[in-house]
């Protein structure tokens, strides 16, 4: 198969995120969209590894899982302590802050 | 197919030729000193956070920060007075970073910088004492709920989040490599390694508390959104050259790399993605910046983080990004100036006018001083859009003028309090050049600094930069830039006027009368706005010397 078909769904799957993060409401949710526009960017990575013929690509999606673990445990601590003196996890309602 | 052919598939006979040996890469410690120190002195501040008891924690950060700082910045200056900054400018560590004058300025600077924001971070006196122990602007205990009883508890047994520090030191130490990485997956890991204890330092107010969490979750969600921008953006820049190196993808913009294998011939040199993935890398660099149409998150995290974050953060973020930015669009995309030219313009004006303008309107004093940094941002931009090697040079030379200007006004909003904290809203600041007319006056200083006055800093740094722009051929940008400077001088001059001339309310807030720490953060402040705005010349041939970058 064209390996090319993987970067049209790599796009297609980052769209799909950054469509998520724009038009939801829960931060997890907009979270979740989050991850999956850097695993789209993984996908990327790896397609174009392959299609390229090196592995910088490769160990480039390694590092990028690292990353996203990593920012996995700094989002969550704050939407949890957002949530824990809110008891709601909705991007809307955090306005304190208005023109 | 036999049983020893299948089997011959996945084993190798042991007489066949040895694999051959791997290399070791080869690292220049020493070259690599300054992120190093600070990133060991980090992992160290976490032990101390495991195994100190808690009552000699604060002292024990306090002092292994400062001296790790200090070593890192002398590191530096070792570094550059050893010519690493001019003639032995080099790639070091396999082709990951670059040692050279901009990345040593810039490290320098970011050291200078966190080094007098841990001063602000260690203030202990501006807080009343809460049952006997003096605490400083950080929450007793992060994840206790704001009002909820384990809070009572934690602030009656006088805990303090003493974690700050290693977080701290931690986005320093991403900071130094964000302006000198020299390949996109050392700039993006270097992104993420500052911006992840941005997010959580910005959490930890004490006072305020909801809306500190509700300025981490924004500023959270909107910067891993850029960052996913700036991933894809550097898979398609992969994509189009094949290498993730600098030097490779300028060789292949410009057309003149030398040997490629036939594999990737076929598939590299697409310009949509070059197009494309540059559009999205620059996007996330310019939401780091802060510079409009990406800058929505900039007043609603100042105004929420704790204000020595703040104040860190501001000028900080903006040197290294404005680092990583440079050498992106000088060193791999020279050969692509005439399509991100333009765009850059409109960005820069936009941004000029949009921080301007909506700063007119803002009531906050920490709101105004984030629509003031957007502002800059664009005047710094007008510089890199100059295409030069004054415009590298006098880019440095703003960033330095201004992240000290910066953290001096930042400290000073510590010191105006009420009972509910730190009084930011405008009109508590009236009549205050009577009430403490030293405070007041200093910081009029720092507004007439940013206002770009003559005999400040901000004057030497918006003249070079203008000068750099106009000798660039942007001569419609330094009109604009100068207009809008006009525009914002208005609102700094109100804010003086505010201070000086008119009554002072009963009920205003008083001038809390700080530790040395933050005597000395704002007494720095002072010393270089007045030094750099009455005596340049040194540093702009300091700049002028730092401003070539190494391929």
């Amino acid at each position: 198969m064209n390996p090319v078909n993987y970067l049209y769904l790599a796009a297609l799957l980052f769209t799909i995120g950054a469509t998520g993060v724009l038009i939801r409401r829960n931060a997890i949710v907009v979270f979740m969209c989050i991850e999956l526009m850097l695993n789209a960017c993984n996908l990327a990575f790896v397609t174009f590894s392959r299609m390229h013929g090196n592995l910088d690509g490769q160990v480039i999606a390694f590092f990028t899982m690292v990353v996203a673990a990593a920012e996995v445990v700094v989002g969550l601590a704050i939407i949890v302590s957002l949530f824990r003196s809110r008891h709601s996890a909705s991007v809307d309602d955090a306005s304190l802050m208005k023109l | 197919m036999s049983a020893a052919a299948v089997h011959s598939l996945w084993t190798t006979a042991a007489t066949a030729a040895p694999i051959a040996k791997i290399d070791a890469p080869k690292i220049e410690y020493g070259q690599l000193s300054p992120s190093l120190i600070v990133v060991g002195a980090a992992l160290v501040g976490v032990l101390i956070e495991a195994f100190v008891p808690r009552r000699s924690r604060y002292y024990a950060q306090m002092l292994l920060s400062a001296v790790a700082l200090a070593a890192a910045f002398a590191a530096v200056v070792a570094l550059a007075a050893d010519g690493y900054g001019t003639t032995k400018a080099h790639i070091a560590a396999m082709g990951a970073i670059a040692v050279d004058g901009p990345s040593l300025f810039l490290q320098g600077t970011i050291l200078l910088v966190g080094l007098i924001a841990l001063f602000t971070f260690g203030e202990r006196r501006l807080d009343p004492e809460a049952h006997g122990n003096r605490v400083d602007s950080f929450a007793a205990q992060a994840a206790a709920v704001p009002g909820s009883e384990s809070e009572q508890a934690a602030v009656k047994a006088g805990f303090t989040t003493t974690e700050v520090f290693p977080l701290l030191l931690f986005a320093v130490a991403g900071m130094l490599i964000f302006p000198s990485a020299n390949d996109l997956l050392t700039l993006f890991v270097a992104l993420e390694v500052f911006s992840l204890p941005l997010y959580l330092l910005c959490a930890l107010a004490r006072r305020k508390r909801l809306m500190s969490q509700e300025a981490a979750v924004k500023y959270f969600l909107l910067g891993a959104f850029a960052s996913a921008f700036t991933l894809f953006g550097i898979a398609l820049l992969y994509g189009y050259a094949g290498s993730v190196s600098y030097a490779t993808i300028s060789q292949v913009v410009d057309g003149t790399v030398t040997s490629v294998d036939p594999a990737l011939a076929d598939t590299m040199g697409n310009d949509a993605l070059l197009l494309i993935g540059t559009a999205m890398l620059v996007m996330g660099l310019l939401f780091k910046v802060g510079a409009v149409p990406f800058h929505m998150w900039t007043p609603d995290v100042y105004q929420g983080a704790p204000t020595p974050v703040t104040g860190f953060m501001a000028a900080a973020t903006k040197v290294a990004a404005f680092g990583a930015l440079l050498r992106l669009l000088y060193v791999v995309l020279p050969g692509l100036r005439w399509d991100w030219r333009p765009v850059m313009w409109g960005v820069a004006i936009i941004t000029m006018l949009g921080g301007a303008i909506v700063a007119i309107t803002q009531t906050d004093i920490k709101r105004l001083l984030a629509y003031s940094s957007i502002a800059h941002a664009g005047f710094i931009l007008a510089g890199v859009i100059a295409t030069s090697k004054d415009g590298v040079s006098s880019v440095l030379f703003y960033l330095a003028a201004y992240s000290f200007v910066t953290l001096g006004a930042f400290a000073v909003v510590t010191l105006v309090r009420d009972a509910g904290g730190e009084a930011t809203h405008l009109s508590k600041w009236a009549g205050l050049g009577r009430r403490s007319p030293l405070v007041a006056a200093v910081f009029a200083v720092f507004l007439l600094a940013f206002a770009g006055i003559p005999l400040t800093s901000g004057f030497a740094g918006k003249f070079a930069v203008f000068k750099a722009a106009a000798e660039g051929g942007a001569v419609p940008l330094v009109v604009i830039g100068v207009i809008s400077s006009a525009i914002a001088a208005f609102f700094y001059i109100r804010v003086i006027v505010l201070m000086f001339f008119s009554e002072p309310r009963p009920e205003g807030p008083t001038v809390a009368v700080p530790s040395p720490l933050t005597t000395t953060a704002i007494a720095m402040g002072v010393v270089v706005t007045l030094v750099l705005g009455v005596a340049p010349q040194y540093f702009l041939n300091l700049a002028s010397q730092a401003g070539v970058f190494v391929r």
